[in-house]
């Protein structure tokens, strides 16, 4: 595979097919747009089995020198491959849940989804720094034309918002890359990510990238557009935003954060503790009172993403590996959920939740997905969430138990939120005749479901498929910010006599 | 091929034909295949116990510890575990327990759920929560064992809201899970501890090196400093205490019966409640390194054991008694092991896994018989109609008080509990005494509570006549007796509007009613499970408490304990036998000689009486402290914080800033080009606004 550009080659198929969608009938640019992401998807899986385990960091390298310094420069590491993988996996189902319910300039919604699967490839991809803020925020425009032609009722201010939002952080970013360019003076992103910034300028730089990674997490209290954009938008537009936009958030703590500014990541760690910890409780309540699916399974997302933040910001292999397969699990889980939650309402054009129930009467098949994905959802072990969660949480863990303790608190809320709901829609009497009169799932709606609960199960069963290829980098990343390591509140202390009035107190705080 | 693969694995091949052929397959075709998959496993997995317990190979069974590797799982760092089954003694018991218990529920529901229509699912999910039990019992790492654990927490979850129409069901199904998951919280962060400690949670590695560790560590928890093994067992003990129901955690248990009554043998009496025990027994060297928290299990073992026993002998459901019944046999099982009797804990476990799936099945042959009434208000003189299930009954009851005379026989309970109360008196601890006398009392209330049942349900005079579920089948048999087939748990809401019809003439409270005996697939459980009750104790009670090979370093075994319970005065000895006689004395004054009694005894302790039946308030109190205030705080820091403050301020704050900042900058038209471009600038930005506040 050594010189063929792959890389390129991916972005180029949905560039092409966006533009073959626009000139296009309804009816064709659907099919124009369903092969190219399976061909993505042929080349995605085709990258995966040629990606060299334990070879060198960078692979698939393409570099071609533009202007002033500026590179078009591509390659990946295990860490971009999963997430590139992730992408181009959830890429056809999107196609697939568009299918019908997009009936309005079909072909601009076709160009725009391929448009968002080139840059989304583009910033898992990009070796070069501003190529990577193009892609990043270029990404931006897609979703918010997704969101403001194709969305709901309310879709024009969730577009604003969406955008108002994410572009706030990025600003920030922008000016904080500029100096960074000037300091170190190349935009090499593997280059930059060995140098050694000073530690006064880390805080700030650290801090304008935050800005704009905690607003795309999203992290608490910058969450807010979520919810919304997610209730506005199209059941696709839902999939991607929550399976790979929200990923770009952690992605570029990893890529970023930690390995460029690592006494700065070290000395905010408690900021993002702190943050993480109010999210998981705060949203997880949220989420246990709404009316709104599309609402409750967004402020999860939010409580899932604190997860991976805690995970990332452990300083340690468990955390780090961790919060990347919650970003992969939620990936496929928040998108199935979603999908869930599009194939009810293609029948009753309804997301509230009170005009369902007894789903499983009328819709076994669905109820077994809704279940399972329900289940990976609050982390069962033997799916994909669990792994994650648990890794993550054992990463924190040895640096503090009070984080770990909070942040665990979310898997009794998680599964009170999404059993109420589950139990709401599924469960119970039939109470509405036209809820009652839906059809179980069809054919197409089958083949979006089935190979994610197959992906989902793969991951909890036997993670060692996603774990192997990022090990080395994660080692990497580990040994890089190691210097700044914060020292864990546990301090394991051996061969000391036992304090003997400790234990009392201790067996009346364990409850 | 490896057998115990098949023990395990053929139930989830079971479950997943069955569940997800379903319809397609039918129900006889689904029925058979998880049932005879489930009799597979349970012959393959006698002979594994039987070798142990010759202490000889035998068959396939090695008689002595193995691992079977199955698959790798995570490896992170330093931090990895593989999916891999391990059989050792302790492994063994359950193995059997689990795979007979199973195999006998998966019979009986042929003929308990045979009007369902919904039979293959609730096979599947048999089948399934028999998987993820033996996965959890034969785990080698702490990960795999959590697995289980969720894995019978699922199963559970989906069986006990098995019949989803019910709102019942589905609240109970919602609360099961939801307090074991408080539990987990416990569970969870104690692997994460064991793991920082230990660096493995490869389970034969901590439990060798958690010796060591005995009051030689310290550990930062929560912000302060602890004795590390202290805290690793507290924590993992909470998870114990979320599946095995201890007092605290131990509200979804009862209102778990709102699942079918198969489902409440196996699952709430005989294996996952018992759960949390065998995890204790399974960890008990690490249990060691950490005295205060056997104080501590001990005091949580004796607190339940003697809670539920008193709620038990105030309610009317005929399977909530049974339920609080084996709340309270958890307890034994919890304190014995906190005296460091494990052996006498994996024994009751044993013994208590057949007579209490006896005690439900039993329970669920009369509620068949009687159409799903499930008050014992309701029933009485039962005896003569249905002879095989109060037989059954009759030796479940005899083992779960422990009938026996000493050094000559006795029922599985006599044993079993008795190996525990003396445990408790032998351990000579302050928490060891405290727990005997709790336990002793226990004994006499269990004695009470279960003959109260019996005297109830088979002795007396008929009182059906009262039941709207029984109307409900009279009236039904006389209107349109073919339409009796459909399911109806539900009190159907016009059914007391025939009470006036004439067919209530028969003067004996019966209504008309004719209860039949159950089908031979119902019977032919009961009667395994009698043999179990009458015999388990007096067949094993030899290896189990006092063979230290049988064990062969599986639980940590107390050599100095066991003696010390020989040499026990005869007092103690007898001590349960007396209030297992008194106990019977009390219910058969209250409950045959004088039937005013118990009416007199609730009017003259009104507040104490209500105190037991309404379960010392427990569900009240969560409901104030937990539930309310979670939904309360949902929703302002829904409307308040996110809405009105967050928002408010944030990107509709800075929309309202602007757009009224453009209003003001209309009224200062001047007529000046810069003025102009300012206006023009605003007025762009104005108009994003007012796009964004529309």
């Amino acid at each position: 595979m050594s010189g063929f550009p792959i890389l390129s080659l991916m972005l180029l198929v949905p560039l092409v097919g966006a533009v073959a969608c626009l000139f296009a009938e309804a009816k064709a640019a659907r099919w124009i747009a369903l092969a190219a992401t399976l061909v993505d998807l042929a080349l995605g899986i085709l990258l995966w089995a040629n990606y060299d385990v334990g070879g060198a960091q960078w692979q698939f390298t393409e570099r071609l020198p533009l202007f002033a310094g500026f590179n078009y420069a591509l390659g990946i590491d295990g860490i971009a491959l999963l997430l590139i993988v992730l992408s181009v996996f959830l890429m056809p189902i999107c196609i697939g849940a568009s299918w019908i319910g997009i009936t309005k300039r079909v072909g601009e919604y076709m160009a725009a989804f391929l448009l968002m699967e080139t840059l989304m490839i583009g910033v898992f991809a990009a070796q070069d720094l501003y190529l990577f803020y193009i892609f990043f925020e270029a990404g931006l425009i897609p979703m918010y034309l997704i969101i403001g032609i194709w969305g709901g009722d309310n879709r024009i201010y969730a577009a604003y918002k969406f955008f108002l939002y994410t572009l706030l952080g990025s600003v920030l970013m922008l000016i904080a890359m500029l100096w960074m360019v000037h300091e170190a003076g190349t935009t090499d992103i593997p280059t930059l990510m060995n140098y050694d910034f000073p530690v006064q300028a880390q805080t700030w730089l650290f801090l304008a990238f935050f800005a704009s990674f905690a607003v795309k997490m999203p992290m608490w209290p910058v969450h807010t557009w979520l919810p919304d954009a997610h209730v506005q938008a199209p059941t696709a537009g839902s999939v991607i935003l929550a399976g790979v936009l929200l990923k770009m958030g952690g992605y570029g703590f990893i890529r970023f954060s930690l390995p460029m500014f690592p006494e700065a990541s070290a000395h905010f760690a408690w900021l993002v503790f702190g943050l993480s910890m109010v999210a998981v409780v705060v949203t997880s309540l949220i989420a246990l009172v709404q009316h709104d699916m599309k609402k409750l399974i967004a402020y999860s997302s939010v409580a899932h993403m604190a997860i991976v933040t805690v995970g990332l910001f452990a300083f340690n292999v468990q955390g780090i590996e961790g919060g990347m397969m919650v970003m992969l699990g939620h990936g496929l889980v928040s998108g199935a959920l979603f999908l869930c939650v599009g194939v009810i309402y293609d029948r009753l054009h309804t997301r509230e939740i009170a005009r369902y129930g007894g789903l499983a009467i009328n819709m076994p098949k669905y109820a077994l997905f809704f279940m399972l994905f329900t289940m990976a959802s609050v982390g069962l072990p033997g799916t994909s969430n669990f792994v994650g969660e648990f890794l993550s949480l054992v990463g924190i863990y040895q640096v503090s138990t009070w984080v770990t303790f909070v942040c665990t608190t979310g898997i009794i809320l998680g599964a009170a939120y999404m059993l109420y709901l589950y139990a709401r829609v599924v469960f119970g009497e039939q109470k509405h005749a036209d809820a009652a009169a839906m059809p179980d799932l069809d054919t197409r709606e089958w083949l979006m479901l089935a190979p994610l609960a197959a992906a989902v199960l793969w991951m909890g069963v036997y993670p060692e498929s996603f774990l192997a290829p990022m090990r080395k980098d994660v080692a990497a990343l580990d040994a890089r910010i190691a210097r700044a390591k914060p020292e864990g509140d546990s301090m394991l202390k051996i061969g000391e006599p036992k304090a003997s009035a400790a234990h009392e107190e201790h067996a009346e705080g364990a409850h | 091929m490896n057998p115990i693969l098949a023990i395990v694995f053929v139930p989830l091949l079971a479950a997943i034909v069955a569940g997800l052929g379903n319809r397609a397959l039918g129900n006889t075709v689904a029925k058979s295949i998880t049932t005879i998959g489930l009799f597979t496993s349970c012959a393959l997995s006698w002979p594994i116990f039987l070798s142990f317990l010759s202490g000889h190979s035998f068959l396939w069974g090695a008689g002595e510890p193995t691992v079977t590797p199955v698959l790798s799982w995570v490896h992170s760092g330093t931090l990895s575990f593989d999916w891999a089954l391990r059989v050792d003694t302790l492994t063994a018991i359950m193995l059997v327990v689990i795979t007979t218990v199973s195999a006998l529920v998966h019979l009986y529901s042929w003929g308990y759920m045979s009007d369902d229509p919904d039979q293959p699912r609730f096979f599947a999910y048999l089948s399934l929560f028999t998987f993820a039990m033996l996965m959890l019992v034969t785990a080698d790492n702490l990960v795999q064992m959590f697995f289980g654990w969720e894995g019978v927490g699922l199963a559970s979850y989906l069986l006990i809201g098995f019949w989803f129409k019910k709102p019942s069901a589905k609240a109970a199904a919602i609360k099961a899970f939801v307090v074991n998951r408080v539990g987990d919280l416990g569970f969870m962060l104690g692997i994460f501890g064991t793991y920082l400690v230990f660096q493995t949670v490869s389970i034969p590695e901590i439990l060798a090196a958690a010796p060591a560790l005995k009051g030689a560590a310290t550990i930062g928890f929560l912000g302060a400093r602890f004795d590390t093994m202290t805290v690793l067992c507290l924590l993992l003990f909470v998870g114990a205490m979320g599946k095995s129901a201890q007092l605290g955690l131990h509200t979804w248990l009862p209102d778990a019966m709102e699942g079918p009554t198969p489902v409440s043998a196996l699952i709430h009496a005989a294996t996952m409640v018992t759960a949390g025990v065998f995890m204790v027994c399974r960890l008990s060297p690490m249990f060691e390194a950490a005295p205060a928290a056997l104080t501590f299990v001990t005091f949580i073992g004796a607190a339940t054991c003697f809670f539920a026993a008193t709620v038990g002998t105030t309610q009317w459901d005929i399977k909530r008694v049974i339920a609080y019944s084996t709340c309270s046999q958890l307890g034994y099982m919890f304190f014995a092991a906190g005296v460091g009797a494990y052996g006498a804990a994996m024994f009751h476990l044993f013994t208590h896994a057949f007579f209490k799936a006896l005690l439900f099945l039993g329970a669920g042959s009369v509620i068949h018989a009687m159409h799903h009434e499930q008050d014992m208000r309701y029933y009485g003189g039962l005896r003569k109609h249905i002879p095989w299930t109060f037989w059954g009954m009759m030796a479940g009851t005899l083992a779960i008080t422990g009938v026996g005379i000493l050094d000559v026989f006795g029922f599985a309970g006599f044993y079993s509990k008795d190996s525990i109360l003396e445990a408790a008196y032998a351990s000579g601890s302050e928490m060891g005494r405290t727990a005997f006398y709790l336990g002793v009392f226990a004994a006499l209330l269990t004695s009470f509570y279960s003959w109260r049942l019996m005297f109830l349900t088979f002795w007396g005079k008929p009182r059906w006549i009262e039941s709207e579920h029984i109307q409900h089948a009279v009236h039904g048999e006389h209107e349109h007796s073919d339409d009796e087939t459909s399911h109806d748990h539900g009190h159907d809401a016009h059914a007391h509007a025939h009470d006036d019809h004439g067919h209530h003439a028969h003067g004996d409270g019966t209504g008309g009613y004719h209860p039949h005996e159950s089908p031979w697939s119902m019977r032919t459980p009961l009667v395994v499970l009698s043999v179990g009750a009458v015999l388990a104790g007096f067949v094993f009670q030899p290896a189990f408490i006092n063979t230290e090979s049988f064990w062969q370093g599986a639980i940590a075994y107390n050599e100095h304990l066991i003696h010390a319970m020989h040499g026990l005065p005869l007092g103690v000895k007898l001590s349960a036998t007396v209030v297992m006689l008194t106990g019977f004395a009390i219910a058969w004054f209250a409950y045959i000689k004088d039937t005013s009694i118990p009416a007199k005894f609730t009017e003259q302790f009104r507040l104490v009486y209500l105190f037991l039946y309404n379960k010392w308030y427990f569900d009240e109190l969560y409901n104030f402290l937990f539930v309310r205030p979670a939904f309360w705080l949902g929703r302002k820091f829904w409307l308040w914080g996110d809405v009105g403050i967050i928002d408010r301020f944030g990107p509709n704050g800075a929309a309202w800033v602007v757009e009224k900042g453009a209003v003001v900058a209309k009224r200062i038209q001047s007529g000046y080009l810069y003025s102009y471009a300012l206006v023009m600038l605003l007025g762009l930005v104005a108009a994003i606004s007012w796009m964004m506040a529309r």
